[in-house]
């Protein structure tokens, strides 16, 4: 017995029952492990956050974040105050700020509405860092990061990442040898205006010693990938200039 | 006896030299461009792209007499597309820091024409053993050939494999480039894996010239 595989009710039949079938498979996957892929989300922000001040078990050129067992108590002992910056620069603290979806605020912003920004103080061995989350375009899909900075805004410690970037060409900006370039580097000019960082191709400086001329290395075959880095840094990190001028008047 | 007939094996070796998908059938072009700039991606890629083949081919070969021909191809494409996507969320779910490593490479593994080819070519007409066998061979003859592209494309490109420097540091000067060696750049574009790839084409025509087509 063999069923007649060509007649368009069997066609038809069969579409829908696969729909009903596969549709069916995918939203149970979906929401039966929603908890953990959450759980696991909201780990990897601590962990990204911890690694841009520096707290991480980091071999010689390796990236290892802190153990997801470990994560959430490390986190409440180094990360002092999570706060959210107006645009004036004042600031207010809330509890759950890392979990601020930095992709929603940024389309409340295009779309004329107010964006929250979080802003994470970590305090280690007496000195505090201040880290600001970025994100922006890199040539397939969305990149982001973390960078942790002091209060003149010279950069203390990156982090990125990314979705979609090619693999041995974008997707390098997730090496150590591109992020730890950032380090020293300057945001401010002399008089205290907002200058970024640019990942250029031309600035002759691979060991990356200097460290106020507002360039990093870039890496070969990656320059949009690149470019979104430098575009991120300068739009998102550009909009916490209050809350430092602020701070530092606090400060003196 | 061993563990495969003859004919089994066939399936195995065939694909891994002969009846090559990129080399000879030149399905899956797109993804060896793509990833092959270091090794190990294409390591990861070849290891997914086994996976996805082998269950993929015996899943379409269990379905082969219920699919409707009409819309064989959209069936085909819901099955790995689906297959693809529940394992990433499973790895998501567990193994979070893998699944970072793959995520690149979920939409190259839904639309690796190697796939598709395969279950339209062999696993609709072929029972779930043989379909499972030839997804396997087929699959290692997409890593072969991506290993051997992203051997050559990191080790003159970066001067590294596998990320380990292998040539020495191009900034401290040591090793080759103490004597004024250079990593090619131009090895990092995609274009140079198509070279590549043409370079493996001609090499195996010439040694088996009874794959030339006239």
């Amino acid at each position: 017995m063999s069923t007649n595989t060509d007649t368009n009710k069997y066609t038809i039949l069969f579409a829908i029952g696969m729909v009903v079938i596969v549709g069916s498979l995918l939203a149970f996957t979906a929401s039966s492990l929603k908890p953990n892929i959450q759980e696991n989300e909201r780990m990897e922000k601590q962990q990204n956050i911890l690694y841009a001040m520096g707290i991480n078990e980091n071999g010689a050129t390796d990236i290892k974040f802190i153990g997801t067992d470990k994560v959430a108590g490390e986190f409440s002992k180094y990360i002092s105050k999570q706060l959210i910056i107006n645009i004036d620069g004042s600031s207010e603290e809330n509890l759950e700020a890392y979990l601020i979806d930095v992709k929603k605020e940024q389309a409340k912003a295009k779309n004329g509405g107010t964006r929250l920004l979080p802003l994470f103080v970590g305090e280690k061995e007496g000195e505090s860092f201040y880290i600001v989350p970025i994100r922006g375009k890199g040539l397939w899909d969305a990149i982001w990061g973390y960078v942790s900075l002091d209060e003149n805004m010279v950069v203390q410690g990156a982090f990125f990442d990314h979705a979609a970037e090619t693999p041995g060409l974008g997707a390098n900006i997730k090496q150590r040898y591109f992020m730890d370039d950032f380090v020293g580097e300057q945001l401010l000019t002399a008089s205290g205006d907002f200058k970024g960082i640019t990942v250029a191709k031309g600035n002759n400086d691979p060991k990356n010693l200097t460290k106020d001329d507002y360039e990093v290395d870039a890496l070969a075959g990656a320059t949009i990938t690149g470019d979104g880095v430098s575009a991120m840094i300068k739009s998102d990190l550009k909009l916490y200039l209050p809350y430092f001028k602020n701070l530092k008047t606090q400060l003196n | 006896m061993g563990l495969l007939s003859k004919k089994d094996a066939k399936l195995i070796t065939d694909p891994l030299a002969d009846n090559n998908p990129i080399t000879i059938q030149v399905l899956g072009i797109c993804s060896a461009l793509a990833i092959t700039a270091e090794l190990k991606a294409s390591l990861v890629m070849g290891i997914a792209v086994l996976f996805v083949l082998g269950i993929g081919n015996v899943v379409i070969s269990l379905m082969r007499n219920i699919i409707p021909s009409k819309i064989r191809i959209i069936v085909q494409l819901i099955v790995v597309a689906s297959l693809v996507i529940i394992v990433d969320q499973v790895l998501k779910a567990y193994a979070y820091e893998l699944s970072k490593t793959l995520s690149v490479f979920v939409g190259l593994i839904i639309t690796n024409c190697i796939i598709m080819g395969r279950f339209e070519a062999f696993a609709l007409g072929n029972g779930p053993w043989k379909a499972f066998l030839d997804g396997i061979g087929n699959a290692l003859g997409y890593a072969v050939i991506l290993l051997v592209v992203g051997f050559f494309r990191e080790l003159l490109g970066s001067g590294t494999l596998f990320g380990i420097p292998v040539l020495g540091d191009p900034i401290e000067k040591t090793g080759l480039y103490s004597i004024g060696y250079e990593n090619n750049g131009f090895m990092l574009m995609p274009p140079m894996a198509l070279i590549i790839v043409g370079l493996i084409i001609w090499v195996q025509r010439s040694r088996n010239t009874s794959l030339i087509e006239h």
